[in-house]
């Protein structure tokens, strides 16, 4: 069983299980107050599954694509949880859990999907299929894109405003299990931060 | 829970330093700090959004290694405590996800609890000697902040007599530093110039110290028209074609910076008829300050306290340390709803 967090958009918290699928869920979609809801969201998904933190054998991160501020602290969350349960961090990429939402309720072919990434510009993911395990095959991206500059192809477009931990948790169960290797464990903010080298002082007398 | 002398591990994130620490009641037994720091230094300043990266990187690393230094067991933490504010509101918000994680992961309670506060606590750990008898007043001066506290109870009574009005005290020292060419961060570069000036050759001005300034800003700072100050006299200079005295501007801002700061700290002792004070935050580095404190304090028989370097900078110790007492004190611990505040003021010394 797995814990699973996510808030690259809104934030998620679920408890998994390869058998029993997604055992209890809880979500906020505010795309602000990830740091108030993040317990809360735990506790109430770990309550309603029944699972105690010592039963669970890992903690499923959402790396983003997200805005920086809100992905940070669901990763710090999950990382912070495994440290205090002892267990492995197991990083997913979030756009995995929509695409693998989307081949699981029949949509076939090529997929893209599209999340906000906030000053006019998108996060991408493309996807040829869903593989024999189920999981989605993603043949580009997660990238940063402006909406002039996304190149749709054959592919169905999908714009999502919810990341599911639910989902997210059962790509890395289905993953586990083919025996795939976990995406990188590093947030995938795709932005410089916001920053412009000093360029030494400027006069204050003209 | 052990309300005598509690395990707790803090986390504190507000500004650059990823900082760890845990304490058992008053005992330091990890102080574990991870600087972003040297990351800042060619943009000049702290950049929040860097910082921000940096503890999440370094947070991990950090939970580690003061666990393994402090020896304990998690299972045997009485409670998880967290810096909710004020500062970086990005920065707070890495730490107080994890904090949260943390105590549910262990089932422990959590105390959400105040940066500026922590400073004060920091004391209680300097092994040294007793820790310092409350009331004292406490100036706290950092590149984040610059203010003057009236501690009456660490844990339940702490007014904030004033504080910056613009710049922090460790922000004029960046500034003045780029504009004498050094690098950055720059108290430690203006305090090596610094030591081979005259502290009188230039007289820049104390900021809030005017009469008219004394009725609603007696307890304030203001380092902005020094820092123009600085850097016209510099321009000057330069437009004559004549060199910048480095040392003697360095040394007459430096004096400039700690004369305002211990003028304003032992008035406030005075006023209050507090005959305490106690130092902290990373400013009290700086070398002139210590001395100038000492000598003022002498002067004025007040008691002096500066803690350990390592204790008066951002640190996870302290909030560890302010969580136990607020343990020791009877009071319940903090909801999991709490946000980060960057502006969440003294007087909450806990948030709910
Ligand atoms: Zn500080």
């Amino acid at each position: 069983m797995l814990l699973a967090i996510d808030s690259s958009i809104g934030t998620s918290a679920a408890v998994v299980d390869l058998d029993r699928g997604i055992i209890a869920e809880r979500h906020s979609a505010d795309t602000r107050g990830h740091a108030e809801v993040v317990g809360a969201l735990m506790r109430d998904a770990l309550t309603a599954s029944g699972v105690s933190p010592a039963e669970l054998s890992g903690v499923v991160a959402g790396m983003g694509p997200g805005p920086f501020t809100g992905l940070r602290i669901g990763i710090a969350a999950a990382r912070a949880f495994a440290f205090g349960v002892s267990k492995p961090v197991v990083p997913v990429v979030s756009h995995d859990a929509i695409a693998f939402d989307w081949y699981a309720s029949g949509g076939t072919g090529e997929l893209l999907v599209v999340t906000d990434a906030r000053r006019r510009e998108n996060y991408c993911s493309r996807y040829s299929r869903a593989d024999a395990a189920g999981l989605p095959v993603r043949i580009d991206g997660p990238v940063l894109a402006k909406p002039g500059d996304i190149v749709m192809g054959a592919a169905t477009r999908l714009d999502a405003d919810r990341i599911s931990a639910g989902s997210l948790g059962m790509v890395a169960e289905l993953t586990w299990a083919a025996g795939r290797p976990f995406a990188a464990d590093e947030p995938l903010y795709l932005r410089s931060p916001d920053v412009t080298p000093s360029a030494g002082h400027k006069r204050v007398t003209s | 829970m052990n309300r005598d002398a509690p395990l707790v591990l803090g986390i504190e994130t507000s500004c650059d330093e990823t900082g760890i620490g845990i304490v058992r009641g008053r005992t330091l037994l990890s102080n574990t700090i991870s600087s972003s720091m040297e990351q800042h230094a060619r943009f000049g300043g702290v950049v929040p959004e860097v910082a921000a990266r940096a503890h999440l990187e370094a947070l991990g690393p950090a939970l580690t290694s003061a666990v393994d230094e402090a020896q304990i067991e998690l299972a045997d933490l009485d409670a998880v405590a967290v810096t909710s504010g004020p500062g970086l509101a990005g920065a707070l918000m890495v730490g107080v996800g994890a904090a949260k994680a943390l105590a549910l992961a262990l089932d422990k309670p959590l105390y959400a609890v105040n940066h500026l506060v922590g400073h004060v606590g920091a004391d209680i750990l300097d092994d040294r000697g007793e820790p310092f008898e409350y009331p004292t007043i406490a100036l706290l001066v950092s590149g984040g902040h610059t203010s003057l506290l009236l501690v009456r109870d660490l844990t339940s009574d702490v007014e904030l007599l004033g504080e910056t009005i613009d710049d922090a005290a460790g922000e004029a020292f960046d500034k003045v530093a780029r504009i004498l060419g050094l690098p950055y961060p720059g108290g430690p570069q203006i305090d090596r110039a610094a030591a081979e000036g005259d502290p009188t050759a230039i007289r820049f001005p104390r900021g809030l110290s005017l009469p008219k300034d004394m009725a609603a800003h007696r307890y304030d700072f203001s380092f902005s028209g020094l820092k123009t100050a600085v850097a016209r006299w510099v321009e000057q200079k330069q437009d004559a074609g004549e060199p910048v005295p480095i040392a003697d501007v360095a040394a007459s801002f430096r004096e400039a910076v700690a004369d305002v700061l211990l003028t304003k700290a032992i008035a406030a002792c005075r006023d209050h008829e507090v005959p305490r004070l106690l130092l902290g935050g990373g400013v009290v580095a700086n070398a002139r300050i210590r001395e100038l404190a000492e000598q003022r304090a002498a002067e004025a028989g007040v008691a002096l306290r500066i803690p350990p370097l390592a204790l008066c900078t951002d640190n996870g110790a302290m909030i560890a340390a302010l969580g136990a007492q607020r343990i020791m004190g009877g009071f319940a611990p903090s909801s999991l709803d709490f946000g980060a505040d960057s502006t969440l003021p003294v007087t909450d010394i806990q948030v709910a």
